[in-house]
C-alpha cells in the first residue's frame, strides 16, 4: 500500500512544481501501467505458476487434477528422451543462428546500398516472411514428398536430413526479417568511416572486417536475441514436417510437451516438461538480458 | 561541401537536408561493382524463387498428372480447379476469423503498452522498474511452456473454443517486444518537449495525447506490424483451444487440409498460395510502412 502512496505524492510534487515555477514536466502516474502488467500477469505469469503446481499433480484433462507429488519430476529425469530432447534444441537453436546470422548479415549488408538492382532483389527476398510458419512448414512438406515433391528421397526420412530440413525451412522464413534488421543497421554506420578508411586506403574486405562488423555489434545482439528465442517456437514446423521424427530424433522440448499433454493425455507429466522449459527460457532470457544490456535505459541518441 | 562536412559532426544521419547532395557523396565512394556480393545475391534468389515457383505451377497442376511429375515443369494443362477445392472448405472463413483476430490483438496490445511504455520511460520509481523489467523478462516465457495452464484457464472462463480464447493470450504474448519497441521509440523524445508541454499547463495525459503518440508514429506502427505478425503466425494456441470450424483460423484451417486433403497435394498448395495473397497484396500497397515498422523491430 505504502509505496503506491509514495508514487502519487511524487506525481503530486512534480504537479506542484509545474504550477508553482513551471519547470519540470509533470510524470505520468505509475498506475497507468496497471491494466497491461495484470493482463499480462494473467495470461502469462499465471499460468507459468499454474504449470509449476500442474507438474506435481496427475490429470488427464478432464475432472479436477489429482496430486503426485513428484512422480512426473521423478519420470522426466529418469526419462531418456529429454536428454535427447534438450540436445536436438540445443542444436537447432545454436546451428539455426550460425546459419540465419551469416546469412542475413551478409544479404542484409549488401542490400544496405542504394543501387536498383539491390533495391529490387530486396524486395523479392522479402516475400517468404509473408507467409505464415504454417503455410510454409506445409510447403516444404509437399515438395519434400518423397513421391512427389522437388527433392527425390526420402529427406525427413534420416535424422540429418530431417534436422537439417528444419533448419533451412526456419532460415527460409526468418532471414528475410533479419536481413532487414541488419539492413538497417547498416544503412546507420556513418558514412564518414568508411570515407577515412578508403583514404587510409582499406580495401573492401578490410572496411567490411573492421568498420561494418563492429559497428552492427548491436544489431547483432538484437537480431541474435530475437532468433535465439524465436527458435524455441519453430513447434509447428517440427509438428508439420517431421512429427518428432524419425523416432523421436527431432522432437524438440515443446513437441515433446505436446505429446505428453495432447497426444497421452499426461498432463502431469506435459507440465513438468513445460516448467522445466520455463526455467531453461528463463535462464536464457535473464543470461541474454545481462550479456547484452537489453534492458539499459539508454537510447543511441544520447551523447551525440 | 566540406565545409558542411566540417560543421556538423556527423553528416549522414541527420535525414533532413540535402538528399540529393548525401546520394551524390555516397556515389562518389562506391567503386567497381561487388561480384562476389552480386554471385551470392543470385544464389539466395534461387533458394526464395524455385520454392515459390514450384509451390505455384503444382497448384495449378490437376492431381492425376501432379503424381511422379517434377514439381518444376509446368502443367500441361493449367487448372483452377485446386483453389475452387481450398475454396470449397471454408478457406474464406478463416480468413476473416483471422483478419478479426488480428486486429482485436492489435488494439489489445495498443491500449495496454503505450501507456505502459510511457509510464516506463517517463516515471522512474520502483513500480515503474518492476513493470518494465517484468515485461523484459517476458521476452524470453515461451507461450508453449503455459498451454497446458492456459487451456486448463480457458476452460474454467467458458471460452474454450471461441475466437476470444485465441484473441487473448496471443495478445499477452506479443506484449514483452511490443514494450520493448515503443520504449526504445519513447527514450527519443527530449526532455525539453515534455517541459515546453509543462509550460503550457499539460498534464501528463495530455502529453500522452498530444506528444507522446504523435511523436512514437513509427515505434507504434512498428508495433501494429508486430503484434498482427503474432496473430497471422499464431498455430499453437487457435490449435489448443479451438475445436469447432466457427472460430476456426487460417493457420489452423491449412493444417487441417492436410488431413483433409490427403494426398491431394496441388489443393494443399493451392490454400498455401490463397493464404499468402492477402498479405502480398498489402506487401505491394504499403511496403514502406511494412518494411519500415519491421526494420523497427530491430531498434536503432
Amino acid at each position: 500500500m505504502s509505496p503506491s502512496v509514495t508514487t502519487r505524492t511524487k506525481g503530486g510534487a512534480g504537479a506542484g512544481v509545474r504550477a508553482g515555477a513551471g519547470v519540470r514536466a509533470g510524470r505520468p502516474n505509475a498506475a497507468w501501467a496497471l491494466p497491461a502488467v495484470l493482463f499480462f500477469g494473467f495470461f502469462a505469469v499465471v499460468p507459468m505458476a499454474l504449470a509449476f503446481y500442474l507438474s506435481f499433480t496427475k490429470w488427464n484433462g478432464l475432472g479436477d487434477p489429482q496430486p503426485a507429488g513428484l512422480a512426473n519430476w521423478r519420470k522426466l529425469l529418469d526419462d531418456p528422451r529429454l536428454t535427447q530432447s534438450l540436445t536436438v534444441t540445443v542444436l537447432l537453436t545454436v546451428v539455426s543462428w550460425v546459419f540465419q546470422t551469416v546469412v542475413s548479415l551478409l544479404l542484409g549488408v549488401w542490400a544496405a546500398g542504394r543501387q536498383r538492382n539491390r533495391a529490387i532483389l530486396s524486395a523479392v527476398f522479402f516475400v517468404p516472411f509473408l507467409l505464415s510458419s504454417t503455410a510454409i512448414s506445409l510447403l516444404f512438406y509437399a515438395l519434400l514428398d518423397p513421391n512427389f515433391g522437388l527433392v527425390r528421397g526420402d529427406t525427413l526420412g534420416s535424422t540429418s536430413g530431417a534436422f537439417l530440413a528444419i533448419v533451412f525451412v526456419g532460415g527460409w522464413q526468418f532471414i528475410p526479417f533479419h536481413t532487414l534488421i541488419y539492413q538497417g543497421g547498416a544503412r546507420q554506420i556513418p558514412e564518414v568511416l568508411y570515407q577515412a578508411a578508403a583514404m587510409d586506403g582499406a580495401g573492401r574486405c578490410r572496411q567490411f572486417l573492421s568498420i561494418t562488423l563492429p559497428q552492427l555489434r548491436n544489431t547483432a545482439t538484437t537480431s541474435g536475441v530475437l532468433m535465439i528465442v524465436g527458435s524455441l517456437t519453430y513447434f509447428e514446423t517440427v509438428l508439420i514436417l517431421t512429427q518428432g521424427g524419425p523416432g523421436t530424433d527431432t522432437a524438440i522440448l515443446p513437441y515433446l510437451m505436446y505429446e505428453a499433454g495432447f497426444k497421452n493425455y499426461d498432463f502431469g507429466y506435459a507440465s513438468a516438461v513445460a516448467s522445466f522449459l520455463v526455467v531453461a527460457a528463463t535462464a536464457l532470457s535473464l543470461l541474454l538480458v545481462r550479456l547484452t544490456g537489453f534492458g539499459a535505459m539508454r537510447s543511441t541518441r544520447e551523447g551525440m | 561541401m566540406s565545409h558542411d562536412t566540417l560543421r556538423r559532426p556527423c553528416p549522414v544521419r541527420s535525414a533532413g537536408p540535402a538528399p540529393a547532395a548525401a546520394a551524390r557523396r555516397r556515389r562518389h565512394w562506391t567503386r567497381r561493382p561487388n561480384r562476389l556480393a552480386g554471385l551470392g545475391s543470385v544464389l539466395w534468389l534461387a533458394v526464395v524463387i524455385v520454392p515459390i515457383y514450384a509451390m505455384i505451377t503444382t497448384s495449378l497442376t490437376r492431381q492425376d498428372e501432379a503424381l511422379g511429375k517434377n514439381a518444376l515443369t509446368p502443367p500441361a494443362d493449367p487448372t483452377l480447379e485446386n483453389y475452387g477445392t481450398v475454396l470449397d472448405n471454408g478457406f474464406g472463413h478463416f480468413l476473416l476469423n483471422t483478419a478479426l483476430a488480428a486486429a482485436a490483438v492489435v488494439a489489445i496490445v495498443l491500449v495496454l503498452c503505450v501507456p505502459l511504455s510511457y509510464v516506463a520511460v517517463r516515471t522512474r520509481g520502483f513500480w515503474s522498474g518492476a513493470a518494465f523489467r517484468l515485461f523484459l523478462l517476458g521476452v524470453a516465457i515461451p507461450a508453449q511452456a503455459v498451454v497446458i495452464p492456459l487451456y486448463l484457464m480457458i476452460a474454467k472462463l467458458n471460452l474454450y473454443d471461441s475466437l476470444l480464447a485465441v484473441v487473448l493470450p496471443t495478445a499477452a504474448f506479443a506484449m514483452p517486444v511490443s514494450v520493448l519497441i515503443l520504449t526504445g521509440t519513447l527514450r527519443d523524445i527530449s526532455e525539453e518537449m515534455y517541459e515546453a508541454m509543462a509550460l503550457d499547463g499539460a498534464s501528463p495525459t495530455r502529453m500522452l495525447f498530444q506528444l507522446v503518440i504523435p511523436m512514437a508514429k513509427g515505434g507504434i506502427s512498428t508495433v501494429v506490424v508486430y503484434a498482427a505478425l503474432q496473430a497471422w503466425n499464431g498455430f499453437l494456441f487457435p490449435l489448443i483451444f479451438t475445436q469447432s470450424d466457427g472460430p476456426r483460423v487460417l493457420t489452423l484451417g491449412l493444417f487441417n487440409y492436410v488431413s483433409q486433403f490427403g494426398v491431394n497435394i496441388p489443393a494443399l498448395l493451392a490454400s498455401v498460395v490463397l493464404s499468402g495473397i492477402p498479405i502480398f497484396a498489402v506487401y505491394l500497397v504499403a511496403r514502406r510502412a511494412l518494411v519500415g515498422g519491421l526494420m523497427g523491430v530491430g531498434g536503432k
